[in-house]
């Protein structure tokens, strides 16, 4: 309970992101990120996932045993989304039809666990159920950018698919509606490379803000940002 | 079992210990999900239900029919005419008795990344009533035109133009993409998974022709 929600939630949003930061939850984020519909909707439905999982397995840590810890975290995971996938299916069924697909996928993200381990194992139910939460969002907004800039590219319209989340709604055409489309950006390659640009682009803006709040020392942290 | 030295206890001791709490997690846990389940089956059950239904209504109006349509299922064993590896459904409509039409499920088994899932409605008279894909994996943007909610072409989406269609106006040997040779449009760009779906749906035609008697009875 020693750290403080805001910065809990800072680290997840933003400076421990799990896309481009941790690194965790590839096989998702290269799959799922077509659209930002897709993408914003299984990284929602992560972050519920996540929080619940966190805020469970710090609440039965002092009875877990160290030694066998990892298993019943995975069960309490696995437990938690068949009992989300079962519920949302039977009482929100609407937006199941949406991120039905996507929560059994949620079991195999190792971001899960690794924010249980790393985290709600050390730490209180509150501050471990905002980590979660925070840690998923995040997720959500790297999906969302890279969805968007891959399905831009790909087919030249933005919100593919938004009418099957918000009933009446259309995608947005950018560009001309005659754009052949560039297949490249939907597939997963494009996926690989979209996602490098994205940290890339944080790594550089790390390293101005460093290098501009403390111009004498940033040099060798940040080879890339522009010279005082 | 450890009572001499409490600080250390013995391998036997942690294991036996370890494995209990293993256990208590476990039945924990299943008892949760098992409860999750029993309070959520019948709701589950009831909208797969509804959306079955919806899915049908998409090519075969309600009003055509007043059997209760999916309680009048034929079970299908593995049927390779259809495409079904592991079997699969017809439901039969009727109108005061007599037959109106027959939807079928179908697996064009030759899509561009694996099988594509589909209902055909086909009536009485051997013409398409409608065509809806239920599953498929084609490329996003490209050849998931194939699905109506996907295809951009709200108005007229590709796959509505097999409805009113049958072997009495397009004969089996025309009934192909045009770059085979046959009638049916498809978008540039993608050309297998048109292809696949029209190829299924000709034999879906071909199927019920051919067993068209047995399936009502």
């Amino acid at each position: 309970m020693s750290q403080k929600l805001t910065d809990v939630a800072w680290n997840g949003l933003w400076k421990q992101n799990s896309g481009l930061v941790q690194m965790l939850g590839m096989c998702p984020i290269l799959a799922i990120s077509t659209s930002i519909v897709n993408g914003v909707s299984l990284g929602l439905a992560t972050a519920l996932v996540m929080a619940l999982s966190n805020a469970v397995s710090s609440a039965l840590r002092n009875f877990i045993p160290y030694e066998i810890r990892i298993p019943v975290f995975i069960l309490i995971i696995a437990a938690i989304v068949t009992m989300l996938d079962l519920a949302m299916n039977a009482w929100t069924h609407p937006l199941y039809l949406v991120l039905g697909i996507y929560i059994p996928l949620i079991v195999t993200n190792c971001l899960v666990l690794a924010r249980v381990e790393a985290f709600a194992a050390k730490n209180g139910v509150l501050a471990s159920a905002v980590d979660g939460a925070a840690m998923g969002i995040g997720l959500a907004l790297v999906l969302g950018v890279l969805g968007g800039i891959r399905e831009f590219f790909g087919n030249g319209a933005l919100f593919n698919g938004i009418d099957m989340v918000i009933p009446g709604t259309h995608a947005l055409q950018i560009l001309p509606e005659d754009y052949p489309g560039f297949l490249f950006a939907i597939l997963p390659p494009g996926a690989f490379i979209t996602l490098a640009c994205l940290i890339a682009l944080k790594n550089w803006a790390q390293a101005r803000k460093s290098s501009v709040a403390r111009p004498l020392d940033a040099v060798g942290c940040a080879p890339g940002a522009h010279a005082h | 079992m450890s009572e001499p030295v409490a600080k250390q206890p013995s391998i036997l001791g942690l294991s036996t210990s370890s494995a209990v709490m293993m256990v208590v997690f476990t039945l924990l846990f299943t008892g949760l999900m098992a409860g999750t389940y029993e309070a959520t089956h019948a709701t589950i059950a009831k909208s797969a239900e509804d959306e079955q239904l919806r899915l049908i209504n998409d090519v075969l109006p309600p009003s055509s029919y007043d059997n209760r349509l999916l309680k009048d299922e034929v079970a299908l064993g593995p049927t390779p005419e259809l495409g079904l590896a592991s079997g699969g459904h017809v439901w039969r409509a009727r109108k005061d008795g007599k037959p109106v039409a027959l939807v079928l499920e179908a697996v064009a088994p030759d899509g561009y990344a694996g099988a594509i899932h589909l209902v055909v409605a086909v009536q009485a008279d051997g013409t398409v009533g409608g065509v809806r894909v239920t599953e498929h994996r084609e490329t996003p943007g490209l050849g998931d035109y194939i699905d109506p909610k996907k295809d951009k072409s709200k108005s007229g989406p590709w796959i509505d133009q097999f409805r009113g269609k049958s072997f009495a106006t397009i004969p089996p040997e025309r009934w192909k993409v045009k770059k085979d040779g046959g009638e049916f449009t498809y978008r540039a760009g993608a050309t297998i998974s048109p292809r696949a779906v029209t190829n299924a749906v000709a034999r879906a035609l071909q199927y019920v022709q051919a067993h068209s008697e047995e399936l009502y009875r």
